[in-house]
């Protein structure tokens, strides 16, 4: 099959690639560009553990066709933080305890992030929605919603 | 129809580790020419805090700051062998390993010390800084790093440990037929208040109160995350999980997240946790560890809650709302108990 020639910008940067038609974002993240934050869990938009923001609006990238992001602008959590800083969330993820495994955690993050880009003082409510498509079995949810609610309160999130 | 409140209890008497004897793991701790510390172990680290609280059981022993202990579990291959991270057995199989390595790496540590500064060993002590000083002598004093060095290019001294931890047999007594399974027991109580809906049979969590007496806590806020986020799971085996339906027939079985149910933020419920520590004699520094703990006295307080808002007993997992349902429908209804 004839590959297709797709321009993004990840995490700010202009990348170019060939994919063949079908190829999901998260595959072309993962395997073209080498960007290993977004995982796979269930590749059928059931965990949320691959979850990008495009154009700063979350996404799935296991269900979202590569060829679609074509010019537009994807972050993923690799470029949350700024150079050796982490940023206010994932602080306040490791304040929290936020994290045990670490699977869900990338996906937790860009929900996260997609909500309080939108919304930065958040209700426990709104925050227990925004994270709601993302399965976490370690943590029993609660130290996840405590950091959001703590990095949405220290004020510090960035736009 | 109506929504029915229901309150129930469970205690749990929980041997840690394997039971009936055995149950071994290794752990070697050496130290670099830096004076650090590493700690190989084929122990794994899944989320729960493995390599966290080994790294201060190290250090504590060794006498030197957390920050000089650096804990490798790379390698189940190259490592020490250990019989694995389950049954409850981490914090005081593994525990125990870590702290007989520590212990043997540190007299040779001692040693080194005493040829450096021309003393007994018996006449040191270490300040948990990274020093090893004459005792009521601070200013007798050598760094750990300095130590390592004269050991490895002056002293030919390896500063390392070997450390296992193998809990004997269980025999049982010929004449009496008494037998000590397990080495030490956490406990644990936990009460589940629910709500049911006897229209739908849907079960909602309300909140839990609980206390668990697990050794001394040997890092507070890792324990309480295990029992924040193990009894979480337990909500999760006793209303929504289940592998095989119709076990032991697998048919049937969930292939995915649509399928096999977990409950998500919205479903979670407050729950008011207090920590009892009752150091264990046999522990490493007194502590016994949480391990399945956190998630199983969740599954007899919800069963028990459910029986006393709506009077039915399922004594099959998970409770799914058809099975509440089917139930109270056999009964005629719900039958509230005494609240309690």
């Amino acid at each position: 099959m004839a590959k297709t020639a797709l321009q993004f910008r990840h995490n700010g940067r202009d990348v170019a690639m060939f994919v063949d038609g079908g190829t999901n974002l998260l595959v072309a993240l993962r395997e073209l560009i080498g960007d290993m934050t977004p995982k796979f869990g269930c590749g059928q938009g059931g965990c949320g553990t691959c979850s990008v923001l495009i154009d700063g609006e979350l996404h799935l990238s296991c269900l979202t066709l590569a060829e679609t992001v074509a010019g537009r602008s994807v972050e993923t959590l690799d470029g949350m933080k700024d150079g050796p800083d982490l940023h206010p969330l994932q602080r306040a993820f490791a304040d929290n305890f936020a994290a045990q495994c670490g699977y869900c955690t990338p996906g937790m993050l860009m929900a996260a992030k997609a909500l309080l880009d939108r919304n930065p003082q958040p209700s426990r409510a709104e925050v227990v929605e925004a994270i709601s498509g993302n399965i976490c079995r370690c943590t029993g949810y609660e130290p996840i919603i405590n950091a959001v609610l703590s990095a949405a309160s220290g004020g510090r999130a960035r736009a | 129809m109506a929504r029915h409140r229901g309150r129930g209890i469970a205690s749990v008497n929980y041997p840690v580790g394997m039971n009936l004897g055995g149950d071994p793991s290794q752990a070697l701790v050496h130290s670099n020419p830096s004076g650090k510390f590493t700690v190989a172990l084929s122990s794994i680290d899944l989320g729960q805090g493995m390599k966290s609280v080994t790294r201060q059981i190290c250090a504590e022993t060794l006498g030197v700051p957390v920050e000089d202990v650096y804990v490798d579990t790379a390698d189940s291959d190259t490592g020490p062998h250990c019989m694995g991270s389950f049954a409850s057995r981490g914090t005081h199989r593994v525990g125990n390993a870590v702290m007989a390595a520590a212990r043997e790496a540190r007299g040779v540590m001692m040693e080194a010390a005493a040829e450096e500064l021309e003393v007994n060993a018996t006449d040191l002590e270490t300040d948990g800084r990274g020093n090893i000083h004459v005792k009521g002598a601070p200013h007798r004093s050598i760094s750990t790093k300095d130590v390592a060095i004269a050991a490895q290019f002056k002293q030919g001294k390896t500063i390392s440990g070997r450390g296992i931890f193998l809990v004997p047999l269980s025999d049982v007594d010929p004449e009496t037929g008494e037998m000590s399974p397990a080495t030490c027991y956490a406990h644990a109580c936990l009460v589940a208040e629910v709500e049911v809906d006897d229209e739908t049979g849907e079960v909602a969590m309300v909140r839990m109160d609980s206390a668990y007496e697990l050794g001394r806590a040997l890092n507070p806020r890792l324990v309480e995350q295990q029992l924040v986020g193990g009894a979480w799971m337990g909500v999760s085996h006793a209303l929504y999980e289940t592998p095989e339906p119709y076990y032991p027939d697998p048919g049937h079985g969930p292939r995915d997240f649509v399928e096999y149910l977990m409950p998500g933020p919205g479903d979670i419920c407050p729950h008011d946790i207090a920590v009892l520590e009752r150091p264990a004699p046999d522990g490493p520094f007194g502590a016994k560890g949480p391990g399945e703990m956190c998630a199983n006295p969740v599954l007899p307080a919800i069963a028990n809650a459910i029986f006393n808002a709506v009077g039915v007993r399922i004594d099959d997992l998970p409770i799914t709302p058809e099975k509440v349902l089917r139930a109270i429908k056999a009964q005629g209804g719900a039958r509230p108990q005494p609240r309690r």
